[in-house]
């Protein structure tokens, strides 16, 4: 069956589910193509639960964690501040996390070049977060900051990889209707192979 | 100011609950010329708005972690599942006695659970029947494999069911359709499973892969738990209701909140009582007979407190065994990194979630182990849609960030496999659920408040099944990278320590149990009340032990026959 049927068949699905509502086959489709069609939305974010210097902050922070690399986009343009902001904006311990580490990461950048975090060099944010990004570093003067870094790059790395760009950033091949379910041989090739 | 209609209609037969019992009590009853009037406590299942197939995580503003960021703290956010339920349900509270830990999930919408259960169809083996006689502990049923097998046999054929004939005792053979072809990580699963002497084969699943009743073939999507817009799997829903109302015969309320059952003066059903949750009025509906499907908690819950003179410890209650010997199934997890699958030629690998599993292989040697009764292990791996939540192991393992991060995460992607062990937990008497003395619900219904506590010998089990995930995880050349708790990330930990929350697996069961003695058992080998003639159960309620599998294929063949069972009694006068 080809792909174009297979389509067809889709169109006939909301007929295979007799709705005791009388869903008809149009308005099933209908739904089907919502899912598949809708987009992100674009334009400038107004953040709600942070103030413009800490949303400047995070989005400085969010493209640190997760850069771009040629042309593959990052954090960024995937919108994960104000994903995150958004999410703390609803939930009270979220906007406290935020708030509060992203004030220690200024101080914590004060102490160290006079600067706040996002006004410091790149060199100086990098030194920074190469402290903060690991559990080993644990101390009585770093751990608020380990504490929050793990929160911000597990919810950006959330944010990019939920968002269109990180999805094809990843090669996720599948959410789509197949007529025949294959394996590719090469691909169960490779595998056995590898396996020795 | 409740509102009591006492001049209803007489049902042949009311359905409280739309889930796999219900749905397959008023399917088989509407064939065979029976009126039903099925119940449900929630909504109607709309196909054209329920079903959240084929969205992407960007399509909520929330990305599925749920409102609020709730799947940040604790709580499960089911986002795009079509059950519409939870552990947590705004007004419907329920307790857990001090000491016990236990989840309760709750589905409130026309299908109930099967609108988003993993659709894992497993015959109950012979031995499963009769586990009393096999190792003296728990109880054996009243009726046999032989007894169930051709109800088996029509529920795989009318529901659909993939499989293969592979001649395991402990999974018996059944009707099964072409299943899909083993994923990548499945067959080095196997492979590895080889080595160990541990059976690998395609998982039984309630997937149609041909044309079926009307009903589309699987198009491979991997999104079964969010219902189907083909209806390529089972759901009570689509696959019973639906076509069951078609025939005329059958009349379904929503929003319905059974409260009690009211009887007359010979002790026999005469009526349900339930609030109209649109308008929280009070409503009867007179009925013949009446079928309780409403999950086997909610089902003890409304016998419990259909309290009257007559039945004091509540209705079909004379042993005193309602809500006792809850069970739930022992669950384990554990995952592994899997080098040989880096730098895999990326391929669309959704199919229909679990294609493999691992059937229990030792049951011969059941002395050896150290525990009584087996488990099975879903595989899972592959390059799944990615998530909230899909890279924290990754992120925790690999820590840092920026291109190394991203390098990371990126390599590591498809090179994970998981296995999620599902065992037997033998009925105890510290598991049961009863009425608490205080609460009610916002309906005024008193609440259930859980006891439960696991018994060494599901402890042991879930010890066993973690270390045997871990040595697949090394005879594949892999790694162990993450369990349920933190001690497990080595592939050990102590039983407590790796074992499911009472409740999380959602496969409650045994509540009202089956048996030939009114005075240790509820139903008779047919789920009908020895009490109350004219009173059946069809959930998972009447089951007497809660072996491996999962329960949802035995739940539709034990309610078929009782089906099958009232209509006869209903025709010859008797009921």
């Amino acid at each position: 069956m080809s792909e174009y049927s297979r389509r067809d068949l889709l169109r006939s699905v909301a007929l295979a589910v007799v709705s005791a509502e009388a869903i008809s086959a149009q308005e099933g489709q209908h739904v089907h193509q919502m899912a598949t069609d809708r987009t992100e939305k674009s334009g400038r974010y107004e953040p709600k639960a942070l103030t413009a210097h800490e949303y400047a902050t995070l989005e400085r922070l969010t493209d640190l964690i997760i850069p771009p690399e040629g042309k593959s986009p990052g954090a960024l343009a995937a919108g994960a501040a104000a994903w995150i902001d958004m999410l703390a904006s609803e939930n009270e311990r979220l906007a406290a996390i935020y708030t509060g580490g992203l004030a220690w990461l200024d101080h914590a950048m004060l102490g160290r070049s006079e600067k706040n975090f996002v006004d410091a060099s790149p060199a100086g944010q990098t030194a920074l977060l190469d402290l903060i990004a690991y559990r080993k570093n644990d101390s009585p003067d770093l751990g608020p900051g380990i504490g929050f870094f793990d929160w911000a790059r597990r919810m950006t790395v959330d944010a990019f990889y939920t968002s269109k760009i990180g999805i094809e950033d990843l090669d996720y091949r599948g959410n789509t209707a197949m007529a025949r379910y294959e394996v590719p041989v090469e691909a169960i090739q490779y595998a056995l192979k590898k396996s020795g | 100011m409740p509102q009591v209609v006492r001049n209803s209609p007489v049902y042949d037969v009311v359905v409280i609950g739309s889930g796999a019992g219900g749905g397959t009590v008023t399917k088989v009853l509407a064939d065979l010329g029976v009126s039903v009037l099925l119940m449900e406590a929630g909504p109607m299942f709309n196909p054209a708005k329920d079903i959240k197939e084929h969205m992407w995580p960007y399509q909520v503003p929330h990305r599925g972690v749920g409102p609020h960021g709730e799947g940040y703290f604790g709580r499960s956010p089911f986002t795009f599942s079509a059950s519409f339920g939870g552990a947590q349900l705004d007004g419907e509270p329920y307790t857990v006695a001090p000491g016990s830990d236990f989840s309760w999930f709750r589905s409130r919408i026309l299908g109930g659970r099967t609108n988003h259960y993993g659709r894992f169809s497993l015959r109950f083996a012979d031995y499963d029947f009769k586990p009393h006689s096999r190792d003296g502990l728990g109880w054996d049923w009243p009726v046999s494999y032989e007894d169930i097998s051709p109800y088996y046999d029509k529920a795989e054929t009318f529901i659909g069911v993939v499989g293969t004939k592979e001649g395991i005792r402990s999974a018996p053979d059944g009707i099964f359709q072409t299943p899909a072809a083993p994923k990548v990580h499945d067959i080095l699963t196997k492979k590895a499973c080889g080595k160990l002497g541990i059976p690998c084969i395609p998982m039984r699943s309630a997937i149609i892969t041909q044309p079926t009743n009307g009903r589309a073939p699987c198009h491979y999507c991997g999104q079964c738990g969010r219902a189907c817009m083909t209806a390529s799997n089972y759901a009570s829903s689509y696959v019973q209701i639906f076509p069951a109302m078609k025939t005329g015969r059958v009349k379904v309320i929503t929003n319905a909140m059974a409260r009690e059952l009211l009887t007359d003066d010979a002790g026999k059903v005469r009526a349900v009582s339930y609030v109209d949750k649109n308008t929280r009025g009070e409503q009867q509906v007179r009925c013949r007979t009446v079928v309780l499907a409403a999950s086997a908690c909610e089902s003890a819950r409304l016998l419990l407190n259909s309290k009257s003179p007559r039945h004091p410890a509540g209705l079909a209650n004379s042993s005193g065994v309602v809500g006792r010997y809850l069970t739930d199934t022992v669950g384990t997890g554990l995952s592994g990194h899997i080098p040989a699958l880096e730098g895999l030629p990326h391929y669309n690998s959704d199919g229909y979630g679990t294609h493999m599993y691992i059937p229990w292989w030792l049951w011969e040697k059941q002395k050896d182990v150290g525990f009584p009764r087996g488990y099975h292990v879903e595989l899972g791996g592959g390059f799944g849609m990615p998530g909230v939540g899909s890279f924290q192991a990754t992120c925790q393992r690999h820590e840092g960030y920026g291109l190394g991060l991203k390098k990371a995460i990126r390599e590591e992607y498809g090179t994970g496999v998981s296995f999620s062990g599902r065992g037997e937990m033998i009925p105890n008497e510290k598991s049961y659920c009863e009425i608490d003395p205080q609460m009610v619900d916002r309906w005024g219904i008193p609440v259930l408040r859980f006891h439960w506590e696991w018994s060494d010998h599901e402890l042991k089990q879930a010890e066993h099944q973690v270390r045997t995930f871990a040595e697949i995880i090394h005879a594949m050349g892999g790694t162990v990278t993450g369990g349920r708790r933190g001690s497990a990330e080595a592939g050990g930990g102590t039983g407590r320590q790796v074992i499911s929350r009472g409740g999380a697996v959602i496969h409650e069961i045994g509540t009202v149990r089956m048996g030939d003695d009114p005075k240790t058992s509820v139903l008779n080998r047919y789920c009908q009340s020895h009490d109350v003639k004219n009173l059946f159960v069809a959930d998972g309620g009447p089951f007497v032990s809660n072996s491996d599998k999962n329960p949802t294929l035995t739940i539709i063949a034990l309610a078929w026959r009782t089906a099958e069972y009232l209509a006869e009694e209903m025709r010859k006068g008797n009921v």
